[in-house]
């Protein structure tokens, strides 16, 4: 019997794999196709303090291994969240965590206070990374004192497992990883998208409306799986990897270069039952390898 | 939900609609991930082919509207599921007809099947037209988007007794698709962009459309978004009910990636997806 639990913090997770934000809904849209207790955790669609719109249609462009989306945080704010979602999804048997975004600092600790009083919600991530909206998101993921400074004002306003997810459209993403560890993160996950275009040729037009958007799939994995292995080689914090997971041999390669678990993007729209499959791979890898548990995998590279 | 405008329709008529022809159930019909075995590809002309899926199970329900997202294998560049409206189905022989057209890397593929190779869809998705309607009904499709009112026509003669009307706009005579099919169905008006065939122009400009004996009560339309936005204001310049299927580009096909959406006066954007593909024109901002 292999031992699949990890820690992220003070949270043990059942097994490493989790669904990532933006891409897995708040679950509900999953359940005709797996049992999600089956998973260590779901990341649900990012929540911002007031109900948003979002960017205008078209926001997806299809791009080779991947995708480019500018879905600019739609959502129906934190209070619909927790009034109207929250009770259909804390009994999932999972861990429900929570991705938080703002336009400010005020912003993002409106979202933290009012999650830090849900009990089955035992951790958030505080999303520095998206590259869809004018205001916040990316704005603080890619620039070291307005990282440390929201971290440090949520940390203040969350007690539970704080996770910090990290945009790779910077210089040197250790320094970011340092510099939010410093500031009271329990946790780092990376990457979000990699900022990008699509152009139409013959219309001679950008294939978003926001013109630029976020690259995810696999063919951001190499970059995503050099990151994770920076940061885990610049913290003493867990590392949560994503960036182009599609198989268990892709989530390997990341615990392998640090991640102590992992979370699984795009690859759900392709096979909404992958996550699930990803887990039951991981268990047939160590048994096949006859390792007892994930933790003897994590950072186990050898160079 | 707060900060938008019914515009000039009015939440009367927007709430009519509703009540008169929105079925109560637009059923929470289970999703499925499921290999079909490719029975038939049948190419019609250089534009477009027809998919002919078996199943090795008893189909579930599938209503006239809805859609499935059909997985492309082995490229690079095809990296997403394709979403493809319901042409035809016979439950009997646990068959669905995929209609489509030969537009990019993705659909190319799909064309090269061979029948005997397998084909992962996930299915049924999305909501059908309005299935409660009465009286005299018109279809029209342009091009691919004839795909899912055969289906309907054939749903509404089966069980509702209705013999709808066809207008159906294709570039030009090579490419209109299965003209029997439609035929058997109902009556069938066709336009041509260049007068090889019926009518010459487009749907919008066909006698039928200006024929005040023939007084609709409902009017279904799927095809490129020109026509359909020309359909829906001709439907609300004569007070008829209109309901149009939308093409939208989609990543998930299954509500989670909020990629497909389209501007609604209730809501706001809305999931294409799920809340559609199949909307009232008094709900959209066009």
């Amino acid at each position: 019997m292999v031992n699949l639990t990890t820690n992220i913090g003070n949270l043990e997770l059942k097994n490493p794999v989790m669904t990532a934000s933006g891409t897995f809904g708040f679950g509900t849209e999953y359940l005709d196709f797996i049992d999600l207790s089956l998973l260590g955790g779901i990341v649900v669609k990012g929540i911002t303090p007031k109900p948003r719109q979002g960017n205008p249609y078209p926001r997806m462009a299809e791009t080779a291994s991947g995708m480019l989306n500018a879905v600019g945080l739609q959502n129906k704010g934190v209070d619909y969240f927790i009034e109207h979602i929250y009770p259909e999804i804390s009994h999932y048997g999972t861990e429900i965590i929570v991705n938080i975004n703002g336009g400010s600092v005020e912003e993002y600790c409106e979202v933290a206070e009012k999650l830090n009083e849900l009990d089955k919600i035992r951790a958030i991530e505080l999303n520095i990374s998206c590259p869809n909206v004018k205001q916040g998101g990316m704005l603080f993921g890619t620039h070291c004192p307005s990282a440390m400074a929201v971290t440090k004002a949520v940390r203040g306003a969350f007690s539970k497992t704080l996770i910090v997810k990290l945009s790779p459209n910077v210089t040197s993403i250790a320094e970011f990883a340092k510099a939010v560890e410093d500031n009271g993160a329990d946790s780092i996950s990376l990457i979000n998208t990699l900022l990008g275009m699509a152009i139409d040729a013959k219309t001679r037009r950008p294939l978003l409306s926001t013109v630029t958007g976020g690259l995810s799939g696999p063919a951001i994995k190499p970059v995503a799986l050099r990151m994770v292995w920076q940061v885990y080689n610049s913290v003493k914090i867990p590392v949560i990897g994503m960036g182009g997971i599609m198989n268990a041999t892709d989530a390997i390669e990341f615990i392998l270069a640090g991640a102590s678990a992992i979370q699984i993007g795009t690859a759900n729209f392709i096979n909404p039952a992958v996550s699930v499959e990803i887990v039951n791979g991981i268990k047939t890898y160590l048994e096949q390898n006859k390792l007892e548990s994930v933790a003897q995998l994590i950072g186990a590279l050898e160079c | 939900m707060g900060n938008f405008s019914y515009g000039s329709s009015g939440i009367e008529n927007y709430a009519l609609v509703f009540i008169t022809l929105r079925p109560t159930l637009i059923a929470q019909m289970k999703k499925l991930v499921e290999n079909f075995k490719v029975n038939t590809v049948k190419q019609l002309n250089k534009e477009f082919f027809v998919l002919g899926l078996q199943s090795e199970k008893q189909l579930p329900e599938i209503l006239p509207g809805q859609f499935v997202q059909v997985k492309i294998e082995g490229s690079a560049k095809t990296f997403l599921r394709r979403p493809i409206s319901v042409y035809d189905v016979d439950f009997m022989n646990r068959t669905l007809w995929l209609l489509v057209k030969i537009a990019g890397e993705g659909t190319k593929q799909l064309s090269r099947l061979h029948p005997g190779e397998h084909l992962n869809i996930i299915y049924p998705l999305g909501n059908s037209f309005s299935l409660n309607v009465k009286g005299k009904v018109l279809l029209i499709g342009g091009g691919t988007g004839v795909a899912p009112l055969l289906f309907l026509g054939k749903y509404l003669k089966s069980t509702h007794n209705i013999t709808p009307d066809f207008l159906l706009g294709y570039r030009s005579k090579e490419l209109v698709i299965e003209p029997e099919k439609f035929e058997t169905t109902g009556n069938v008006f066709i336009t041509t962009e260049d007068g090889s065939l019926g009518h010459k122009g487009f749907v919008t400009q066909h006698p039928l459309l200006y024929d005040d004996t023939k007084k609709y009560d409902a009017i279904f339309t799927c095809g490129p978004e020109v026509m359909m936005k020309a359909i829906a204001n001709y439907a609300k310049a004569k007070n008829i009910v209109c309901e149009v299927s939308l093409e939208n580009l989609m990543g998930c096909g299954i509500g989670a990636c909020l990629c497909c959406v389209v501007d609604t006066v209730d809501e706001g954007n809305v999931n294409t997806c799920t809340e559609g593909p199949v909307f009232n024109i008094q709900r959209l901002k066009w």
